[in-house]
């Protein structure tokens, strides 16, 4: 008689690859991929079915050092090679890791089209607000007057909210993290994971080298609980060491305002609760900045509709039931003909 | 002149020719294409020989009674082999003066006009450039007219089908295509019963275009022209036993794509991005998704290419077409697919260029693109069709070799091929040879760059295979496991693996033939592409004269065929006639040193026959 053993449960440390990794050493990558292997084991995701995509960039070294199939292609153009790879065969389990650069400078167009087709995967942006590969030029999410070899009287241009730009393009999951939030980004890689559609997760992180502390005033520990709001569908917005801050909309006005529960006359109940299906409030609050107002991390926006992939396989499911076996003889003897004896 | 007065006629006697070349011309909402598809139809079912030169504005709109907003659609057809759209029209059926004034020009001496009056008002004659209207003047004494109103001629034939003005008008171009009808003796059945299908729904409108036939063919049989008879027969020719349709290039390369994804047994993705001429691919294959075909119009030229490896990382036969500037975005992404060694189609439908250029128009100039153009040693697989329905066997070539050697093949082909049609005789799909891919999935010693000795092919393991995960990517990878390598030894031995299996691909393809003359002798005319017909027409005319010169024609533009070079070297001058300013030349030259010419043309426009005639003449007679 055959023993069936059960399948051994995969760890962590199953999802690494035997490639020594190469980022500077304190990176916040470090951090991720560690969240990330940890989220693989917690989903116990097939390795084989698991493929990640990446452009070019730090980030984009990300797929050599997980255990999984990985495809580092070229700059700003991992979304459309993971756009065929999802078309190719859905089956698999496609996530694309990039970085500011390579997502809202060269690949910005890219980024856009899947979110907005809502191709079924996974868009993990690593965001450092800086190029560190070709050494720490500054990036499109660079916070103005940024110095850097490119700019060093300061950056003159604008920078760009990924969190807002995903809402903009039309995505349906939008979600923030930070890289050293080790409990907290594998919850949101998850919800990623389970959201189908296209998920859009901005990830806080830190350029050791070119860009260090770019987000301490909201990830330092002593900084933390005053400067983020970690939101979770269903709860009150509150925020503060004390768990006294809340965030509502100020009244007779189209705009949020940090209040003090238990001043003014503020209770819990005038405080906003989190609806993650709401887009108008998702809009509001991925463009809260400090020192003003925290940084809102979670998942800020999720709301499925049909993919992107299901709908271009249920077109060619159609197709074939009502068409019968297709017969490439047929076709071309379509139309008129004529035979010559 | 045409004499107004209708006299009744016997079946005229009708002169026997063995080819004749018409050209319809028109605004482009004169229907012109369709007067053209039907003429070929009916043409194809009489069993001539034939060839087909749609030319039409990049204009959607263009406004009405423009030189610019000229549609024309020219046929070749007879009792012979035709192998081009013919260099000087017979007959030009003008209907208008913009017609008349862009065509003129290419209307053989004595040639007919069937001019419209109607559309010959002060107003259009001014549009085109006229000073007064040449129908009245001394200026086409040249030619043989028939001027007719065909507005007028065509409203009153359809006065009972109870149509709107706009709709009754629409009719003229099948009034036109009935008076041409006759002047060939053509049968109006085939256009009839298309008629009916195509307007099932509004019977009234089936039966006015009917009646315009039947009225334009009416005229013709009563119709005198001064100088002489005016009706023709064409013989069938002698063709191949079988059965036949006519074909496009676009229709026969989208069905070889099918083809191509059955013999390797894959499934077909087939991303592109809107562009002239090639989007038509994309239409075709939209509309067969019952094949199991995947088509994605994608944001942008990169995003179609970088889909398409993406899908063929994916275990799919990757394909995307293009023309010359969508190619050119297209290029960094191909390098990928070659550096990480998956097999891509690449199709070019070139056109004029450079830049934007001329959309419309026609040229083989994207030759040094396809086989130098990228950076880095970078060498791909390059195939060219040579005919509309030689697009169909090209296409199965390119999956074969694409997914033989896991590398991008570019597929050239042109925008005159791709909109021109001939008859083709209907190949079996069934009976095509099997090439079928086997992945990899053999986890022992496995890296994803594990070689076939014979091919140097790597190893395609898709995702969804168990115990292979891998990693790949754009960075160099060591020969021997496949991971990331910056070693310079590696580098030169990976670089020359990606070169030698390139050119192993030469053993794998027909040696070089002669198309038509001798192996060896005074002269060869070297071509590929769509100039295949007129060279070949050109060296069938040269050696009908005794002329010692002959036709190669060359599919395999990279690797070149094996034995191409003791070939050449056999004949005392080479002669490369290419639509651009000697791109297969330089490679010949630079591939074989050979003191090889170019005979050069870029207008937009395919080769004429005798332009080849003359070129080859004037170094041989002089």
């Amino acid at each position: 008689m055959n023993v069936q053993t059960p399948p051994e449960k995969l760890t962590a440390k199953d999802y690494a690859s035997d490639q020594e990794v190469r980022w500077c050493p304190g990176c916040g990558d470090y951090a991720i991929v560690r969240a990330m292997q940890k989220t693989l084991a917690d989903l116990q995701s097939p390795p084989e079915k698991t493929v990640f995509v990446s452009g070019i960039g730090c980030a984009a070294r990300f797929p050599y050092y997980m255990a999984t199939y990985g495809f580092h292609t070229i700059h700003g153009r991992a979304a459309s090679l993971a756009t065929g790879v999802k078309l190719a065969n859905p089956d698999l389990d496609v996530w694309v890791i990039s970085g500011d650069g390579d997502s809202l400078s060269i690949g910005g167009n890219h980024l856009m089209h899947v979110l907005r087709r809502n191709v079924n995967l996974q868009y993990i942006l690593f965001n450092n607000e800086i190029y560190g590969l070709t050494k720490g030029q500054y990036s499109p999410t660079s916070r103005l007057g940024t110095r850097s070899p490119s700019t060093p009287l300061g950056s003159v241009d604008a920078p760009v909210n990924p969190a807002s730009f995903a809402l903009g393009c039309g995505a349906k999951f939008v979600a923030r993290s930070i890289d050293s939030s080790q409990k907290h980004l594998p919850e949101v890689f998850a919800r990623a994971h389970t959201h189908q559609g296209a998920s859009f997760v901005e990830v806080f992180q830190n350029c050791i080298v070119y860009n260090d502390g770019v987000y301490s005033s909201f990830t330092d520990k002593g900084a933390a609980e005053d400067n983020q709001l970690i939101v979770e569908h269903g709860k009150p917005l509150v925020f503060g060491k004390e768990r006294d801050k809340g965030i509502r909309l100020k009244p007779g006005a189209m705009e949020l305002e940090v209040v003090t529960v238990g001043k003014n006359g503020i209770t819990v109940g005038d405080v906003l609760v989190h609806d993650e299906t709401n887009k108008l409030a998702a809009t509001l609050l991925v463009e809260m900045a400090r020192p003003a107002f925290p940084v809102a991390i979670g998942v800020l926006y999720c709301n499925p509709s049909e993919t992107y992939d299901g709908a271009v396989r249920n077109q060619v499911e159609l197709a074939q039931s009502k068409g019968g076996k297709p017969d490439l003889n047929a076709l071309m003897r379509s139309g008129p003909t004529w035979t010559v004896d | 002149m045409v004499s107004t007065a209708a006299i009744a006629m016997e079946e005229p006697v009708r002169e026997e020719v063995e080819d004749v070349v018409i050209r319809f011309a028109g605004d482009s909402g004169d229907g012109i294409q369709i007067t053209g598809g039907q003429f070929t139809q009916t043409t194809a079912l009489a069993g001539n020989d034939l060839a087909t030169f749609p030319d039409f504005p990049a204009e959607i709109r263009a406004p009405a009674g423009t030189t610019f907003g000229v549609s024309a659609f020219q046929i070749h057809f007879g009792s012979r082999d035709i192998k081009t759209a013919g260099d000087a029209p017979d007959v030009l059926v003008a209907l208008n003066p913009a017609a008349l004034k862009v065509n003129l020009g290419d209307l053989r001496d004595g040639g007919l006009i069937v001019a419209d009056t109607g559309a010959f008002t002060d107003r259009n004659l001014k549009k085109a450039g006229f000073d007064e209207n040449p129908l009245d003047n001394d200026s086409l004494d040249n030619y043989r007219v028939v001027a007719i109103d065909v507005s007028k001629n065509t409203l009153e034939a359809v006065k009972d089908e109870g149509l709107s003005q706009k709709e009754a008008l629409r009719c003229k171009n099948m009034w036109t295509l009935g008076l041409v009808y006759w002047l060939y003796d053509r049968d109006r059945k085939p256009t009839f019963d298309w008629l009916t299908g195509k307007f099932k729904s509004r019977p009234e409108i089936a039966n006015a275009n009917i009646a315009a036939v039947n009225a334009g063919h009416a005229f013709g049989e009563t119709m005198e022209v001064s100088d002489g008879g005016v009706a023709y027969t064409v013989s069938a020719a002698e063709i191949d036993p079988g059965l036949y349709r006519t074909v496009t290039g676009i229709e026969a390369l989208s069905w070889g794509l099918i083809a191509g994804s059955q013999s390797t047994q894959l499934d077909l993705f087939f991303a592109g991005y809107p562009i002239t001429p090639a989007s038509a691919v994309l239409h075709t294959l939209s509309r067969l998704k019952e094949f199991g075909v995947i088509t994605f119009q994608a944001e942008d030229e990169i995003a179609a290419v970088c889909s398409a490896i993406g899908a063929s990382y994916a275990g799919n036969l990757g394909v995307t077409a293009s023309s010359g500037p969508g190619i050119a975005l297209k290029t960094e992404a191909i390098g990928l697919a070659i550096s990480v060694e998956l097999p891509l189609v690449v199709i070019n439908v070139q056109r004029a260029g450079p830049s934007t250029g001329m959309p419309t128009k026609t040229e083989q100039s994207d030759l040094h693109q396809a086989v130098y153009g990228r950076n880095a040693d970078s060498p791909l697989a390059v195939i060219a069709a040579k005919s509309p329905a030689d697009c169909f066997e090209v296409a199965i070539e390119a999956a074969r070799i694409a997914t033989k050697y896991m590398t991008p093949v570019m597929l050239l082909a042109d925008g005159y091929l791709a909109n021109a049609s001939e008859p083709w005789r209907i190949p079996d799909a069934t009976a095509i040879d099997a090439s079928p891919v086997s992945f990899h999935t053999d986890p022992d010693d496995f890296h994803p760059f594990l070689r076939d000795e014979t091919t140097l092919s790597r190893a395609w393991a898709v995702p969804g295979t168990p115990g292979l995960e891998h990693r790949i990517g754009g960075i160099e990878k060591s020969y021997s496991t496949g991971n990331i390598s910056y070693g310079p030894e590696n580098h030169q031995k990976m670089t020359d693996t990606r070169h030698a299996k390139i050119d192993g691909i030469a053993k794998d393809i027909p040696d070089q033939t002669v198309e038509l003359g001798s192996q060896g002798g005074k002269m060869a005319l070297v071509g590929w592409g769509s100039t295949f017909g007129p060279i070949n027409r050109a060296v069938q005319i040269l050696r009908a004269d005794g002329h010692d010169v002959s036709h190669i024609h060359i599919r395999h533009i990279w690797p070149l065929p094996a034995n191409l070079e003791s070939l050449l070297g056999g004949y005392e001058q080479i002669l490369v006639p290419e639509m651009n300013t000697g791109q297969l030349l330089t490679v010949l030259r630079s591939e074989y040193l050979l003191p090889a010419e170019g005979v050069n043309k870029v207008s937009g426009q395919p080769f004429k026959v005798a332009e080849i005639v003359d070129a080859v003449r004037s170094r041989l007679e002089k």
